[in-house]
């Protein structure tokens, strides 16, 4: 592969001091990058780290405020993605740009001129033949809204490569697939560069980085790092180019007995408003003094789950029992189709940290002090907020977490995504939950702030407390996490023991129900 | 350099400005309004100074305050027009500002008002010549408020329970409490008894609120509902309550809230209080009921609140603001035979800055020649 790659060695791209400001916030200061004929470039940076706005420059979403771009050495200003198409340059976005309600082949000729008429039987003939030279699956006359995600993936991929894009830009690809999918994306960028495509992926992930580039770019902060040979790093040393600093990588699984059961979930079933199943019969345990994960591909029923369990969701049928303390009373008392004010008023202590921060789980426009009391402000008597009380609550909370503000005054949509996550879990913790519901909690944030969560995780787990994780990252439920929950279309596929099973093993897991439940009871 | 292409403009978004500078940018959009209004009234041949000074002597007088032909401090007989304004705005704007914190778009003011005034005027007419003085007032404040209130509270909820849209719904409220008072005029009980004029009568004296330095007391009660919002708002649950579920009503489902009764009880008060700027017009204004009752405040008071950015506080200062200009118009009609049209152009104008002056608050303009010269300095 790396004979390839340098037999092909010319430039194909080249960013010099690229400078992109929004605000005060400096996105990139003065990057330099180039990718060459037929290589795999992977672009590694933590989450903020300015990659998806370099390649938004790239591909003319953004313009940059200072700096040249040089393709096939020739300067060029790429002003929108059509110019950015005219010079064979295609991004993939981590959010696809799809219209649902038109097939695969529509929406790859969308946009593009031509006459007034739409050859359907021609275009799908080109889509096949694309598909066939590269190894994609594809129906070209299949409608969006039936695909799954990978499925909507490849279509924007063969719609780069519809309009002759030479150059590729993938933006964090595997962040939706399952182990196998991301298997079968890699077979794919494999055969394109040896059709002498050049890519780009943009990725925080540095097993995939490992497997899949020739030479890798690294950002930090915005600013440019280094380019090194894939072949001649590892693991540690790119961490320590990406953080800064030296990092430890094994998250830690504190071995505590298992305590009493805290939740005892059975045949839960939720509809939604379109009269869709969203969950069908799911049953589990909770227990304290464990980290109980929940993986699925996305939309498998993941937040239905959370917010069914949390009373914010009304459900078809099935029990949730919950087993807490009050007082020197320990209550089991079943909570179904209670809402979530009627749940916190019995007492039930239970926290919640949902999936949408900044829209759920805490108010983007208001301070520290004013999130903190959002769960809690009803608990003092009269008709005022007890802010004072709060106030050193608040401080105690910024010093033990970490919490980087100018202060508490300040709107919480101006902290960076960790911040704003310690800020939620932190109000959440101090709620002193026996059960504590995380959906995503480390969704965008950086190593360090990751790693602070998982250990957040694990005190509350040490504590005895219940800890409900749905993670979207399959290394890290595996490895923080007791037994792992897997979801599937709204079904519960099975619940296993991460050291006893494989990642693949969760992996089909996660596409196929049905599996008996054969890693049950570790 | 290649940048030849480069769009001449681009618009961006500013993460952050001083408030020393936000509030000189409000300035310099004031003086450019009035340099542009002053340019308008040139080109249609009036002496731009001699209107704004006519303006300004209009809505205040010689001076804000003097001693009266009785001897006593009150304020001048322009003052006292001009704050009679001011009370109906300040008033109106703190009751919508009740619900656009909530992100419901009340533009119902007007009908709200009228319903208040409707309501309190039917006991000033059926109770005006029994009851004490006392009493009248008490009565009518309470019924022009739950009036009102009611009035607010039916497109909550319809919002509510069926989801339609606020605005429509209030909008269309207020043509029904306008027409229903042109119904009114028409009725023999509510006419001056044994005429037929299609005009509701004047009430007796003992619905009157008393004055304060010549003006009806409605200005003191309107300033202590500012300081009352504002408390509202900054201190208490219920007003957090109506911040996080304007904010996003995810986040107040989360937190326990009952959406529903947050937004029908917010949408009550709000109407409520628009109900009693009502009671303030006819029993402290007007002293009778018509169709111009609210005359457009329930519309201008939405400027009100905007300009000030939901501030109660600084809608004091905004509905004064307000208040001259429509004042000050008025007066260049009679004194320089300005022509009602143009004066109204002039207001536009200066609202438009006035407005138009926050988008330059929150986004920057970055010119292509600019950027050049830049990088030319760099290099």
């Amino acid at each position: 592969m790396e004979n390839n790659a340098a037999a092909m060695g010319q430039t194909a791209v080249e960013m010099r001091n690229i400078t992109k400001t929004f605000g005060q916030v400096v996105a990139n200061d003065k990057v330099c990058m180039s990718l060459r004929h037929g290589e795999i470039l992977a672009l590694l940076g933590e989450n903020g780290s300015g990659k998806t706005t370099l390649m938004n420059m790239l591909s003319g979403i953004y313009l940059q405020d200072s700096g040249d771009i040089l393709v096939c050495n020739r300067p060029v200003t790429i002003r929108s993605p059509k110019d950015a198409y005219a010079l064979g340059i295609g991004m993939i976005h981590q959010h696809f740009k799809l219209v649902d309600v038109l097939t695969a082949g529509e929406n790859i000729v969308l946009g593009l001129d031509g006459k007034g008429t739409l050859n359907r039987r021609e275009i799908n003939r080109q889509v096949s033949e694309i598909a066939q030279k590269y190894g994609f699956d594809i129906d070209p006359a299949k409608k969006v809204y039936n695909m799954a995600v990978s499925e909507k993936q490849t279509v924007e991929i063969i719609k780069a490569l519809y309009r002759g894009a030479d150059i590729l830009i993938l933006d964090e690809p595997t962040a939706v697939l399952t182990p196998q999918e991301t298997t079968k994306l890699f077979d794919v960028l494999r055969m394109m560069k040896s059709h002498g495509k050049s890519i780009i992926i943009i990725t925080h992930k540095l097993n995939e980085v490992l497997e899949i580039s020739d030479r890798v770019a690294i950002l930090r902060k915005g600013e440019y790092i280094a380019t090194v040979e894939t072949a001649q790093t590892n693991q540690q040393d790119l961490t320590e180019m990406m953080v800064g600093r030296r990092v430890k990588l094994e998250i830690d699984r504190p071995a505590v007995p298992r305590g009493e059961r805290k939740l005892n979930v059975k045949g839960l079933t939720c509809v939604s408003r379109e009269g869709v199943t969203k969950l069908s019969h799911v049953s589990f345990e909770a227990f304290g003094g464990e980290i109980l994960g929940v993986a699925g591909v996305a939309g498998s029923g993941q937040k239905e789950l959370c917010e069914a369990i949390t009373g914010l969701r009304p459900l078809a049928s099935g029990s949730i029992h919950y087993r807490y303390h009050k007082g020197e009373m320990v209550i089991e008392e079943n909570i179904a189709g209670m809402r979530a004010d009627q749940i916190a008023q019995r007492g039930v202590s239970l926290a919640f940290v949902p999936e949408d921060r900044l829209g759920m789980g805490l108010v983007a426009n208001m301070n520290i002090v004013d999130n903190v009391i959002l769960r809690s402000y009803q608990d003092s008597r009269g008709l005022l907020v007890n802010r004072k009380k709060y106030r050193p609550i608040c401080e105690q909370m910024i010093k033990d977490l970490d919490i980087v503000t100018p202060g508490l005054t300040t709107p919480v949509r101006r902290l960076s995504g960790g911040n704003v996550q310690k800020v939620l879990l932190g109000r959440e913790i101090l709620s002193r939950p026996q059960v504590l519901v995380c959906a995503y909690p480390v969704r965008g944030l950086d190593i360090v702030s990751s790693y602070r969560i998982y250990s957040l995780l694990n005190a509350e787990k040490e504590k005895g407390n219940a800890v409900i994780f749905i993670g979207e990252d399959l290394d890290v439920l595996m490895d923080l996490c007791d037994r792992v929950l897997v979801l599937c279309g709204g079904h519960v596929s099975g619940i296993v023991d991460p050291r006893q099973c494989t990642k693949e093993e969760i992996g089909l897991m996660m596409t196929r129900v049905g599996t008996e439940k054969d890693g049950e009871g570790a | 350099m290649t940048h030849h292409h480069e769009p001449w403009v681009r618009v961006v978004k500013r993460t952050h400005i001083s408030k020393q500078k936000a509030m000189l940018y409000r300035v310099l959009a004031l003086l450019g309004a009035l340099l542009a209004g002053a340019l308008l009234m040139a080109l249609l041949g009036y002496n731009p100074i001699q209107m704004y000074q006519d303006m300004v002597s209009g809505a205040v007088g010689k001076s804000i305050l003097a001693i009266n032909k009785k001897g006593v401090l009150a304020f001048s007989t322009s003052s006292q027009a001009t704050m009679k304004i001011v009370t109906l705005l300040l008033v109106t704007a703190l009751g919508l500002t009740m619900a656009f914190k909530m992100r419901f778009w009340n533009i119902g003011g007007e009908g709200q008002i009228l319903v208040g005034a409707i309501s309190c005027s039917y006991i000033a007419i059926r109770f005006g010549d029994t009851w004490p003085q006392w009493l009248l007032l008490t009565v009518m404040f309470i019924v022009a408020c739950i009036g009102g209130g009611l009035y607010g509270l039916l497109p909550a909820l319809f919002k509510a329970r069926w989801g339609t849209n606020e605005t429509l719904f209030t909008l269309m409220l207020n043509y029904i409490a306008i027409h229903f008072i042109t119904f009114l005029q028409y009725q023999p009980t509510w006419q001056i008894q044994g005429t037929n004029f299609p005009k509701i009568r004047d009430f007796a004296a003992s619905t009157r609120l008393p004055t304060v330095l010549g003006v009806h007391a409605g200005w003191i009660i309107a300033l202590v509902l500012a300081v009352l919002v504002y408390l509202y708002f900054a201190k208490t649950k219920q007003g957090y309550e109506v911040s996080v579920v304007g904010e996003s009503t995810n986040t107040a489902r989360y937190a326990g809230m009952k959406v529903s009764r947050i937004i029908l009880r917010t949408m009550f008060i709000s109407g409520a209080i628009c109900g009693f700027a009502g009671f303030l017009q006819v029993s402290g204004a007007d002293g009778s009921l018509t169709t111009d009752t609210a005359s457009g405040a329930g519309f201008t008071a939405i400027t009100v609140a905007w300009l000030s950015g939901m501030n109660p506080l600084l809608m004091i200062i905004y509905s004064v603001f307000i208040a001259i200009l429509e004042r000050g118009a008025g007066r260049i009609q009679t004194t320089m035979g300005i022509p009602k049209s143009a004066a109204d152009m002039l207001i536009g104008i200066i609202l438009f800055f006035m407005l138009g002056v926050e988008f330059f608050i929150n986004y920057r303009l970055v010119f292509r020649a600019g950027r050049v010269g830049k990088e030319a300095k760099a290099v």
